[in-house]
C-alpha cells in the first residue's frame, strides 16, 4: 500500500458486471514453476467458471495445483519460479492476466478476495487485528481512521467475535486459531466482493471449530451472495457445502460435476478410489480400499493419462494419449477414456 | 477379555509455567490430569480429542518420554513408573511409538537401514550382529517397502512410505504394544488408506496392542475396538466403538460426533448438529467441577462444583465409561453397518504392499518418488545411494552426506 491509495475513493473504481451470471472465467490456464532442476508443470491446462451464488469445490490431494490455481487467480504467484505461459483469467469478461497491474490490484479486496489456511502467519502481528481490518477500509475507500475502526468492528461482530468492541485492538496472538480464522474472514468480506476464494480454511482447525466457520461461511455466501471457491482435499467438508466440484489429479481437472451426481456415482477412476479410500464415520466394519501408489512427480508427468500409473483400470490407449475433459453424461464432465465404464459401475 | 498388557491408573501429567528473572513456578499446565484406563493384549484403544486436551502428552507418558508428576503405568502387572534406566530400557523393548511426522521422525543422515536397525543397537541380543542386515530386510518387506531400497535416504521416500519406515523401526524389537500420535494425519487420503490397511494387517500377524492418538474420529473408529475421548486432560468417554459413536453419553462427544463432516451430500442438513460456543479453555487454568461445563447445554449448578466421575452409566443398551453427572444416550451418528462389502477393485485395492513398482512413471530413476512439488530440489539428484558402497559394518553406513545438501 502506497500513500496515494488512501486517497482514491470508491468512485474511482471500474464497475464489473457478470456476463450471463458468470462472474470468473478460467481458460486453458498453464502454470509452471522454473527450478533449477526443471520445469514443474504445477498447472496443466485448467478450464472452469464461477457463476454468481455459487459454490465450487476444488478437490485435490497434495500437489494436484489447487492451491497454485488460487494463487494464479489472485495473482499472488511468485513469479519467478513461477510462470503462466498462456491461458486467461477473465473476471466479468475481463482478463486478469492482461490487465495493468494497477487496474488488477484494485480488484483484490473489492472483487475478488481471499481466506488462507494458515492465519496466524496470514496476520501481521505487530498491528492490532482491528487496525488490520479497518486497513482495507482506509485504503480500499479511503476512510479516515476512526471510521475504518468502526467499520471493523461492525465486521468482527458479523465474523461472530465475542467482545469485539474490546477486542479490536488485541493482537493475532491473543485469539485462538478458530477466532484468528474468523478475523481473516472479517478482512476477505470486508469490501463485499464479488468472488471468495477460500484455500483449505478449516483444514489447521480442530472439528467443532471447523464447523463453525464452515457454517459462518455458508451463511455470509447466501447473505452476500458471493461466488465462493473452497479449496480442500476434504470430502466430508465439499459434501455439506458444495454445489459443483472440481476433482484435480496433477494439475488437471479430471473430473466436474454437481455435488449430488459426483458422490452417487463418480465418473473418473480417481474419484471413485478416493471415495472408497476414506474411513467414514457413519460406517461400521469398513474394508477399507485404498489407491496404489503416488501422485506422480509434477517434472515428469506421465505420458497419456496421468492416473495411468495408478489405474486398475489403465489399458494400452491410456498410457499413449490424453484424455480430454469431455460431457459424458448431461452436466458431467470427465477426463477418463473409460468414464462411461466408470459412472456406471 | 484378553489379559491386560499395559495399564495407565491416575495419570497425572503438570507441566510448570515459569516467568521473570527467577523463573519462578506461577502456575502449572495440567496437560493431563487423572488418566486411567487398561490396554488388553492385541487390541486398539483409540484416543480422540482436540488439539491441547492432552491425548499426546498421555501417549509420551506411556511411552515414560516424560515423567509422570503423579500415578503409574503398569506393563503386565509391573509398575514402570519407578524403574530404574535399566529396567525402563528393557520395558521399552515391548512398548514402542510411531510418531505423527514422518518428515522430522527420522534422521535425514541415516539410511532407511541404520534408522530400522537402530534398535538392535542398543537392544543387542535381540538380533544378532550378522543377522541384522537381514532382519531389516524383513522389517522392509513386512511395511511393503522394496528391501533393495534399505541404504536409501528418507528423503527419498514420499511421506506415506517414510511413516511406513517409522512403523518398521517401531516394530523391530517385537514390542507388545505400539504407541501411534497420529500416524496418519500427515498423509493424503489415497495414501492415509494404505497406512491404516497396513497396520491392521500387523496386528492381524504381529498380535500387537495399539494405542492410537489422533484427532479424526472416522479413522479412530475405523481401526479401534474401544475409544477413549478426551477432554482437557481428563477422559470424558471410553468404551467400546460401538458404544461411543453409536451411543455417546457425554455431551461433548455427543458434539465432537456431529461436527465431523460426513461425505454423503444427501445427509446435508438432516444430520443433528450440535454447535459449540466458545473455544476450549485454557488447560492452564481448568473450569471447576466438570470441566466442559463451560460449553456444555444440559449444564447446572451441581456441574460447575463436582467434578464427575468415569464411571459406567446407561447408554440405552447396556452401560460404559462416561464423566457426566446428566450422562444419557443420543443418536448423532446414523451407523450403517457395511461389514463384509468389499470395495470395487476394479478401482482399488486392500493390498498393503507398497506399489512402487506399479507406478513407473511416477520418476522411479531418480530413486526417489516424492509427494508434493514443494520438495522438487530433491528429486533431480542422481541416484546416489543405489550404488552406495558397503562398509565392513552394513549398519552404520554414515559416510555420504553428498543427498543431505549440507
Amino acid at each position: 500500500m502506497t500513500v496515494q491509495d488512501t486517497t482514491r475513493t470508491d468512485d474511482a473504481r471500474v464497475r464489473y458486471e457478470p456476463q450471463d451470471g458468470v462472474l470468473l472465467e478460467v481458460e486453458d490456464l498453464f502454470v509452471e514453476f522454473h527450478t533449477a532442476d526443471g520445469i514443474a508443470t504445477a498447472i496443466n491446462g485448467v478450464s472452469f467458471e464461477l457463476h454468481q451464488g455459487e459454490s465450487l469445490a476444488i478437490l485435490g490431494e497434495s500437489g494436484s495445483g489447487k492451491s497454485v490455481t488460487a494463487q494464479a487467480i489472485m495473482g499472488i504467484l511468485d513469479m519467478p519460479p513461477a510462470v503462466i505461459p498462456s491461458g486467461h483469467i477473465r473476471y466479468c469478461g475481463q482478463d486478469l492476466l492482461t490487465m495493468p497491474e494497477e487496474q488488477r490490484r484494485k480488484t483484490r479486496g473489492p472483487e475478488v478476495s481471499m481466506i488462507f489456511q494458515d492465519a496466524l502467519s496470514s496476520l501481521n502481528p505487530v498491528f492490532p487485528v482491528g487496525w488490520q481490518i479497518a486497513e482495507m477500509f482506509r485504503v480500499h475507500r479511503g476512510m479516515n481512521k476512526s471510521d475504518a475502526l468502526q467499520q471493523a468492528v461492525r465486521l468482527m461482530e458479523r465474523v461472530q467475535i465475542p467482545a469485539a468492541r474490546e477486542r479490536v485492538k488485541a493482537y493475532p496472538h491473543q485469539f485462538s486459531g478458530g477466532m484468528r480464522q474468523r478475523i481473516m474472514i472479517a478482512m476477505a468480506i470486508a469490501l463485499d466482493p464479488a468472488v471468495l476464494i477460500a484455500d483449505e480454511p478449516t483444514t489447521a482447525l480442530d472439528v467443532t471449530v471447523q464447523a463453525q466457520i464452515m457454517s459462518l461461511l455458508e451463511e455470509l455466501q447466501e447473505e452476500r451472495q458471493m461466488g465462493l471457491i473452497l479449496i480442500t482435499h476434504d470430502l466430508g467438508v465439499v459434501a455439506d457445502v458444495a454445489d459443483r466440484i472440481a476433482v484435480m489429479y496433477a494439475g488437471r481437472l479430471v473430473e466436474k460435476a454437481d455435488v449430488d451426481a459426483l458422490y452417487a456415482s463418480p465418473a473418473h477412476p480417481y474419484t471413485r478410489g478416493l471415495l472408497e479410500s476414506i474411513p467414514r464415520l457413519d460406517q461400521k466394519g469398513q474394508t477399507l480400499a485404498a489407491i496404489g501408489g503416488l501422485p506422480p512427480n509434477l517434472m515428469r508427468i506421465p505420458p497419456g493419462c496421468a492416473f495411468n500409473p495408478r489405474c486398475r483400470m489403465a489399458q494400452d490407449v491410456c498410457r499413449t494419449d490424453r484424455p480430454e475433459l469431455r460431457e459424458v453424461a448431461p452436466g458431467r464432465l470427465s477426463a477418463c477414456h473409460f468414464a462411461e465404464e466408470v459412472i456406471d459401475a | 477379555m484378553p489379559e491386560v498388557v499395559l495399564s495407565a491408573q491416575n495419570l497425572v501429567k503438570h507441566y510448570p509455567i515459569k516467568r521473570g528473572v527467577l523463573r519462578r513456578t506461577v502456575g502449572h499446565v495440567k496437560a493431563v490430569d487423572g488418566v486411567s484406563f487398561d490396554l488388553h493384549k492385541g487390541e486398539t484403544l483409540g484416543i480422540v480429542g482436540e488439539s491441547g486436551c492432552g491425548k499426546s502428552t498421555l501417549g509420551r507418558l506411556l511411552m515414560r518420554l516424560e515423567e509422570p508428576t503423579a500415578g503409574s503405568v503398569t506393563f503386565e502387572g509391573q509398575d514402570w513408573s519407578g524403574a530404574s534406566a535399566r529396567d525402563t530400557r528393557r520395558l521399552r523393548r515391548d512398548i514402542q511409538i510411531v510418531f505423527q511426522d514422518p518428515y522430522t521422525s527420522l534422521n535425514p543422515r541415516m539410511t532407511v537401514g541404520d534408522i530400522i536397525g537402530e534398535p538392535f543397537e542398543i537392544h543387542a541380543d535381540v538380533v544378532p550382529k550378522g543377522g541384522r542386515r537381514q532382519r531389516v530386510q524383513e522389517l522392509l518387506d513386512l511395511v511393503g517397502l522394496n528391501p533393495e531400497h534399505i541404504n536409501r535416504y528418507p528423503h527419498q521416500f514420499s511421506g506415506g512410505q517414510r511413516q511406513r519406515i517409522g512403523i518398521a523401526r517401531g516394530i523391530a524389537l517385537n514390542p507388545k504394544v505400539l504407541i501411534c500420535d497420529e500416524p496418519v494425519s500427515a498423509l493424503d487420503v489415497s495414501v492415509q488408506a494404505q497406512v491404516v490397511n497396513l497396520m491392521e494387517k500387523l496386528q492381524d500377524e504381529l498380535g500387537l496392542a495399539y494405542v492410537f492418538i489422533a484427532h479424526d474420529l472416522s479413522v479412530v473408529r475405523h481401526i479401534s475396538d474401544r475409544v477413549g475421548v478426551m477432554y482437557l486432560g481428563r477422559m470424558a468417554e471410553l468404551g467400546e466403538e460401538d458404544e461411543v459413536y453409536a451411543r455417546p453419553t457425554h455431551p461433548y462427544t455427543q458434539a465432537l460426533l456431529s461436527a465431523v463432516p460426513v461425505p454423503d451430500p444427501t445427509l446435508r442438513g438432516k444430520r443433528d448438529q450440535i454447535v459449540l460456543v466458545g473455544d476450549v479453555p485454557s488447560p492452564a487454568n481448568p473450569p471447576s467441577g466438570c470441566r466442559f461445563h463451560t460449553r456444555c447445554w444440559k449444564a447446572q449448578d451441581v456441574c460447575s462444583t463436582l467434578e464427575p466421575e468415569l464411571e459406567p452409566r446407561a447408554d440405552g443398551h447396556g452401560e460404559h465409561l462416561s464423566a457426566c453427572h446428566f450422562a444419557e444416550p443420543r443418536l448423532v451418528v446414523e451407523t450403517v453397518d457395511v461389514t463384509g462389502i468389499e470395495p470395487d477393485d476394479r478401482f482399488v485395492s486392500t493390498d498393503t504392499d507398497d506399489l512402487v513398482d506399479a507406478g513407473a512413471g511416477l520418476g522411479a530413476e531418480g530413486g526417489g518418488e516424492e509427494l508434493d512439488s514443494g520438495q522438487a530440489e530433491d528429486r533431480a539428484r542422481p541416484p546416489a545411494t543405489e550404488d552406495t558402497p558397503q562398509v565392513s559394518d552394513p549398519t552404520r553406513v554414515v559416510e555420504d552426506t553428498r543427498d543431505n545438501q549440507g
